[in-house]
């Protein structure tokens, strides 16, 4: 039987998430037809961005006042509804998506496959326990949808040019009473994210100070890269804790990954070994990340960015 | 008001995985284990609640065999009221774990439940989300700050794109992120005192929880591995290299 595959689009009302397009690579690893259902309020705009990625059949678009803001109590009936016709139901590994998905796979009635890293077979796939420390193959049994959250670090974005077309479709339930939305307390939105960042520089508590990471914010406009932190800083008060990179915080894979003063807990290298080339700049020669680096620097980390301010003009 | 707080037994954070040659499993002989962090977490949340005043009883709940006990034990001396284990022999999947906490808190008629974002050893953040929609209930997932009003929550959350804020009618599920606070240390008169609490042990199978088709979960391996990397001397040799390679 040919897979019919729904994914649930992320945005933020304006713009797709870029996690949607791993998704549909993802998707495209499994085979067979790709829909995306975009669940939201005046969402015209995501709707034209995911119908045209490569891949995408059709997109599904439902449009309602209390889909405004991502509340799963809302959103999951939505996707429940819509997901009769279809043999996977799959959406980010995000926030977003590891709070929706668990609730739409228990109103199906079925476990649900977190973080798939690799497709071996349309019920087959691999994913990452204990942190990253070990990697298991999961067997999603016959006759049950397969619903499943993507990690973002383990895929690419699906190219565009596609032209899918738009349909749509009502909303199937009402808005739910117990739950409302107040307030999104947005991070600094001048960098790029981090999780679709092509180049991340990082700093650990080695900077002193939240005015010595400015320096570190200059660098990455210079390399149009994002900003990211150790738990150390993040905890020490220098950056807001979604800069945080690692296994409690975020999970990247940026083409470029560049650590200064970052010693290399497990916590934070579980948050980054997916990156193209790690970069660690440290003053300490036995940091264990320099186990991992592929190019390792002993030095200050204060005198490496100046150089390279200069070097990189 | 009651909070129930469900709490996992799982190899300590500290401790270096060792996925076993047979690929069956990890190593667990002889490995220290410990109260899942995110749900020690959810119980310093509950205690703080019931310390302010706003809940009455905290009910601590584990699904497993006898060995569990140790952690509700150890949840019973950070100042819980009483502990319930769940007796089942075989690991449950989030859905199966869904069914039988919802059973408890039910017959508890417990007004909130708190649990951890995720267990860290199998990584799946499911369960809290799934007992919530099989609840009928709201969720409430990677809190960092949690106020009860009456029978409102209300919850800031850590999600990607910073912090978010919603409110939630009780009975609620809240699942708890790492700085919601710093759990407290358990103090020997605590653990004397936990021996005298109330721990009941309740059969998996008296729940009526029914059976699901689990997921098939095999070959473990350890992840790949890095290739060795470069030192090099300076700022200089690292801009260099880094062109080289088409980075920058």
């Amino acid at each position: 039987m040919m897979s019919k595959i729904l994914i649930i689009a992320e945005h933020d009302s304006n713009t797709l998430n870029p996690s949607t397009a791993k998704c549909v690579s993802c998707a495209a690893a499994i085979g067979g037809d790709c829909d995306v259902l975009v669940l939201g309020s005046g969402i015209g705009d995501v709707s034209r961005q995911a119908a045209a990625l490569e891949g995408v059949s059709i997109v599904i678009e439902t449009d309602a006042a209390h889909l405004a803001h991502p509340l799963a109590a809302n959103l999951a009936p939505e996707v429940a509804a819509a997901a009769g016709a279809y043999s996977h139901v799959l959406g980010p590994s995000t926030t977003f998506g590891r709070d929706l998905v668990p609730r739409v796979a228990a109103l199906l009635g079925v476990n649900q496959v977190s973080d798939i890293m690799a497709v071996e077979g349309p019920t087959t796939f691999r994913r990452p326990i204990y942190a990253g420390n070990a990697i298991v193959k999961v067997d999603v049994p016959a006759e049950t949808t397969v619903v499943g959250t993507v990690r973002a670090a383990s895929w690419k974005e699906a190219a565009t040019g596609g032209s899918a077309s738009i349909e749509s479709r009502p909303a199937s339930s009402e808005a739910a009473s117990h739950s409302r939305y107040v307030s999104l307390e947005a991070g600094d939105g001048e960098r790029p994210d981090l999780q679709s960042a092509k180049v991340v520089v990082s700093g650990g508590r080695a900077f002193g100070s939240a005015e010595n990471f400015e320096k570190l914010y200059a660098l990455a406009d210079k390399l149009g890269a994002g900003v990211g932190a150790s738990r150390a800083a993040v905890d020490a008060g220098y950056v807001p804790n979604d800069m945080q990179v690692g296994q409690t915080g975020k999970i990247i894979a940026p083409e470029l990954y560049v650590a200064f003063g970052i010693s290399g807990a497990i916590q934070h290298v579980t948050g980054i070994k997916d990156a193209g080339t790690i970069v660690a700049v440290n003053k300490d020669a036995d940091a264990p990340i320099f186990e991992l680096a592929d190019i390792g620097l002993v030095g200050d980390l204060f005198t490496v960015i100046d150089e390279m301010m200069a070097l990189l003009d | 008001m009651k909070i129930l707080v469900g709490i996992k037994r799982v190899v300590d954070y500290n401790v270096r995985i060792r996925v076993r040659p047979d690929g069956r499993g990890v190593e667990t002989d002889g490995v220290k284990m410990s109260i899942n962090p995110f749900d020690e977490i959810a119980i310093e949340e509950a205690l703080r609640i019931r310390e302010s005043g706003k809940a009455d009883e905290v009910i601590v709940v584990s699904i497993g065999g006898d060995e569990c006990q140790q952690q509700l034990r150890t949840a019973l001396a950070m100042g819980a009221d009483r502990a319930i284990q769940v007796n089942s022999s075989e690991a449950l999947q989030p859905l199966s774990l869904a069914r039988a906490l919802l059973k408890v808190a039910q017959s508890e008629s417990a007004d909130l439940v708190i649990l951890g974002k995720q267990a860290i050893d199998d990584d799946n953040s499911q369960t809290g989300q799934m007992m919530a929609a099989l609840w009928g209930r709201p969720q409430a997932t990677f809190a960092s700050r949690v106020e009860l009003d009456g029978t409102t929550a209300r919850v800031t959350r850590e999600v990607d794109a910073g912090l978010e804020t919603i409110e939630v009618e009780l009975p609620a599920v809240i699942t708890v992120d790492l700085r919601l606070n710093q759990p407290r240390f358990v103090k020997l008169p605590d653990i004397m005192k936990a021996k005298r609490k109330p721990l009941d042990r309740t059969e998996l199978g008296d729940l009526d929880i029914g059976a699901d088709a689990p997921l098939s979960v095999s070959d473990f391996a350890p992840p790949p591995a890095r290739g060795g990397g470069i030192k090099v001397d300076d700022a200089a040799a690292l801009v260099a290299e880094l062109k080289q390679r088409g980075l920058v």
